[in-house]
């Protein structure tokens, strides 16, 4: 209690120790590239016990952190709809198994030949199995890399550790050889009963009852609601002896098709980011450097085999399920560090004497020195991926196609998902070989085989846009997902290449108003035309001829993208005014408003087609119902 | 001060020869009347005069004419030129498309239907088989002129006066040398417009009132438009 002591409130003293060496540490990491997870472990240490000692404690902060995991595990279900989950059972069950079996066997073997006691070495090879599913996400996300297949496959495996991180847990007293007081059985079937309970009751009396409280129209209420939620359920699966994060997760996925999916995510995402923090601050301040530094052969030996190990059985892992060869190097780096759930593990079997304190800190000690090392490691085979991707750019190409040689086409396409590669194929068809850029490495991969020039790679990155042939090239389609990135693509292209025109997919109205702040003309919005697509079919369907329903669809466009633009030099000073939810409502009221007014003052005058119709009529067909007819 | 409105109806201007010479020959006059319009007027001792060119594959590929739009033009104009190539012994489809939906009852004809009377029509056209393909013994079968009363009578229910078109021949086969003088010749007309030797021995547009027993008695918006 160096700093605490009698100075103030303690509670006061932690948090602002806390937050002094978030802020502090945080963002030196993130500069030098090390990325922010390092940076909570580097400030844990320095304020921990064998460091500054500011924080003696690091049990109490360790038991509030944890949250930080339940929320972020509550988050990544909210991304996951039930139907995706479905899709992701095999990953799941069978890629998971083998993933933490192997690498458990693997331990467990050398740690057999090495002369450790079988229970022992089982439980070391079981805990160090474990990968940290908290900065693997973290760095996944990041990296933009959950949508890809290693990110999914990744999810899944760290899905699995977390199911059974449980049953390990429930291993380790048995190997200890005491036997738990309660019945295994009745633990079981209470264990059923409450994921049962979540699973059936979950999804109406969450969805009712958020729909109570987002009728009071408080907001803070909501976040309450929002927190409680989660905590509601971790407390339960705490009390049946599951894993709070399998439990906050099951609750997310429940809700990830609710229509409060975003608002929840809002409220829990800024809690999550800080008491995530919080965790791999706590797992800083818990390395015993005083234990580690009595056994430096042990605990590098520990440290080696897990990762050395865990890479190796992660590799072929990789290989087997077929991902992208750019992405393995990453997979394997985020799955081969140890994880949060083998710092409980091993926690515990210290406490039931299966370890002693010696073996215990060291391999918590290696733990958080691979979770430590992963950032660099990571950052290391970045370097190397894109240096040797440079080197053998020819055989790598076929699989990894990423974008090295410079490129001379006449058009760039940045992003191929769904509309980029309409746009694509149109070119390709009539002989136009454009340079296409994506982020997704799987895509890539499969666009290749089909014959596509795809580079694997990130539009946004300048290099990468000159190397593209940005300097050179006349249009650059941005065709990508992602609002930001868009606008920092032709951010980027606007400020270095100021001769290429640009054509953009917008997303919509919001992201159509701010090309046009970027000085872009030549927009789409992405769904604008397929809808009146559909609007004509409708009118045909309704009795209208289908060259009317085309003219009609064309006026209702060009009416519409004339009020774009009219609007757009006011779109600043009307988004502060009006929520933009309520501006959108209005915009398509008034469209139809005036398209309504355009067509009643239009009616008057004359429509050749007027004669095939009324000839048509006359000839016996129904006039359509409605008040607003076809041109007798 | 007279106006020249050039509407400018070809499917695919990039890969013509003769259209778009002729065109950018008339944007050159407008660029050049722009330019130096002052000392024009000065020492032709007549008022500036300006030409627009609108080209309607680009305005509207989409076949969406803006009816409005294209009126308030129209209502600008002088003389109204019609510059597109012959297809199948008639003008392109936009052009006809545009003709269908600017040309209103109410407006360009019938009661109240002034909004172009007195007001020049001229046809520049080109061929693609030589004019010796339109005689009664080409393969044609007819003289090009026996293709033309479907624009004379629409000029004329509209109060226009139809002047003699300008028709270049055989424009796929024609030189560079006789494309350039061509649409040298093309921007000159439209310069001088409306000082042309043969313009005094045109006859007045003939007057065609519609009558109003020829609309519809079903029709409760009056708007059916026959011609």
């Amino acid at each position: 209690m160096s700093a605490a002591g009698a100075a103030g409130s303690p509670w006061l003293v932690n948090t602002l120790v806390y937050l002094g060496a978030t802020v502090a540490v945080v963002p030196l990491a993130r500069r030098l590239g090390l990325g922010s997870i390092i940076g909570y472990l580097v400030a844990g240490i320095v304020v921990g016990p064998y460091g500054l000692n500011l924080l003696p404690d690091p049990q109490t902060v360790l038991h509030l952190a944890e949250f930080g995991v339940v929320l972020m595990l509550f988050l990544i279900g909210l991304e996951l709809e039930p139907r995706r989950l479905w899709a992701l059972r095999r990953p799941i069950f069978g890629w998971g198994t083998l993933q933490v079996l192997g690498c458990a066997a693997a331990i467990a073997g050398l740690a057999l030949a090495a002369g450790v006691r079988m229970p022992v070495a089982l439980v070391a090879g079981l805990g160090l199995a474990l990968s940290s599913t908290a900065a693997a996400l973290q760095v996944m996300g990041e990296r933009n890399l959950l949508p890809t297949t290693s990110g999914r496959a990744g999810l899944a495996i760290l899905l699995f550790q977390d199911v059974a991180a449980i049953p390990i847990l429930a291993v380790v007293p048995l190997l200890a050889g005491q036997h738990g007081g309660a019945l295994p059985w009745a633990d079981a079937a209470r264990a059923a009963g409450a994921i049962a309970a979540i699973l059936l009751l979950g999804r109406p009396l969450l969805r009712h009852g958020l729909r109570w409280i987002a009728r009071s129209g408080s907001a803070e209420v909501f976040t309450a609601a929002a927190l409680g939620l989660v905590a509601g359920i971790a407390w339960l699966m705490q009390w049946v002896g599951l894993s709070m994060a399998l439990g906050a997760f099951l609750g997310g996925v429940l809700l990830a098709e609710s229509e409060y999916k975003r608002e929840l995510e809002t409220d829990v995402e800024p809690f999550k980011g800080l008491l995530l923090g919080l965790f791999f601050l706590a797992v800083g301040m818990g390395i015993d450097f005083r234990a580690l530094l009595a056994h430096p052969g042990p605990l590098l030996t520990v440290l080696a085999a897990l990762l050395v190990v865990k890479a190796a059985v992660m590799a072929l892992l990789a290989r087997a399920m077929g991902l992208p060869a750019g992405e393995r190097r990453v997979f394997v780096c985020l799955l081969a560090q140890g994880g949060e759930f083998a710092f409980v593990v091993f926690q515990g079997a210290t406490g039931a004497g299966l370890f002693d304190a010696a073996t215990g800190s060291i391999l918590i000690g290696g733990v958080a020195l691979s979770m430590l090392l992963t950032p660099v490691l990571l950052a290391a085979s970045e370097a190397l991926s894109r240096r040797t991707a440079r080197q053998d750019a020819v055989p790598a190409a076929a699989a990894q196609a990423a974008l090295d040689e410079p490129q001379d086409a006449p058009v760039i396409i940045a992003g191929f998902g769904r509309y980029g590669q309409i746009v694509g194929r149109l070119l390709y068809a009539n002989g136009l070989r454009g340079t296409v850029l994506d982020h997704d490495a799987e895509q890539v991969a499969a666009l290749r085989r089909f014959g596509f020039r795809v580079f694997y790679g990130d539009a946004t990155r300048l290099d990468l846009l000159r190397t593209a042939g940005a300097a050179t090239a006349r249009v650059l389609v941005v065709a990508v997902d992602d609002v930001e990135q868009s606008l920092r693509i032709v951010d980027l292209a606007r400020q270095h290449f100021p001769r290429l025109t640009v054509v953009a997919r917008a997303r919509n109205v919001q992201h159509y108003y701010a090309l046009r702040d970027r000085g872009v003309t030549l927009i789409e919005r992405e769904t604008l035309d397929a809808a009146l697509r559909s609007g004509r079919s409708v009118l045909e369907t309704m009795g209208w001829s289908p060259m009317r329903a085309r003219q009609l669809a064309q006026r209702f466009r060009r009416h519409s993208v004339e009020q774009l633009e009219r609007m757009w030099p006011h779109h600043r000073d009307e988004a502060q005014l009006v929520a933009l939810a309520k501006q959108g409502r209005q915009q398509l009221e008034e469209l139809f408003a005036q398209e309504r007014e355009a067509q009643r003052q239009r009616a008057p005058g004359g429509d050749w087609q007027a004669d095939a119709l009324a000839n048509e009529q006359a000839a016996g067909r129904q006039p359509a119902p409605s008040n607003r007819p076809p041109p007798q | 001060m007279a106006h020249v409105l050039v509407l400018l109806a070809h499917p695919d201007l990039p890969h013509s020869r003769a259209n778009r010479l002729m065109a950018e020959a008339a944007q050159g006059a407008q660029a050049a009347e722009d330019a130096a319009d002052a000392a024009d007027i000065e020492q032709a001792g007549r008022p500036g005069q300006t030409v627009q060119v609108r080209d309607l594959a680009r305005l509207y590929p989409d076949f969406d004419i803006d009816v409005p739009a294209e009126q308030a033009q129209l209502a600008r104009a002088d003389l109204v030129v019609w510059q597109h190539p012959t297809h199948w012994y008639g003008m392109p489809a936009l052009m006809k498309q545009w003709v269908d939906e600017v040309l209103t009852f109410g407006w360009a004809y019938g009661p109240g239907g002034t909004a172009l009377r007195g007001k020049d029509l001229w046809l520049a056209t080109t061929t693609g088989g030589p004019e010796s393909a339109y005689r009664p013994d080409g393969y044609n079968r007819y003289f090009f002129d026996a293709f033309l009363p479907p624009y004379e009578q629409t000029a004329a229910l509209c109060g226009m006066r139809f002047l003699p078109p300008l028709v270049l021949h055989g424009a796929q086969a024609a030189g560079d040398a006789e494309l350039q003088a061509h649409a040298r010749l093309y921007a000159d007309r439209l310069a001088r417009y409306p000082d042309w030797p043969e313009m005094a021995d045109l006859p007045a547009c003939p007057a065609c009132s519609v009558p109003s027993a020829d609309r519809p008695a079903d029709d409760p918006s009056g708007r059916r438009g026959r011609a």
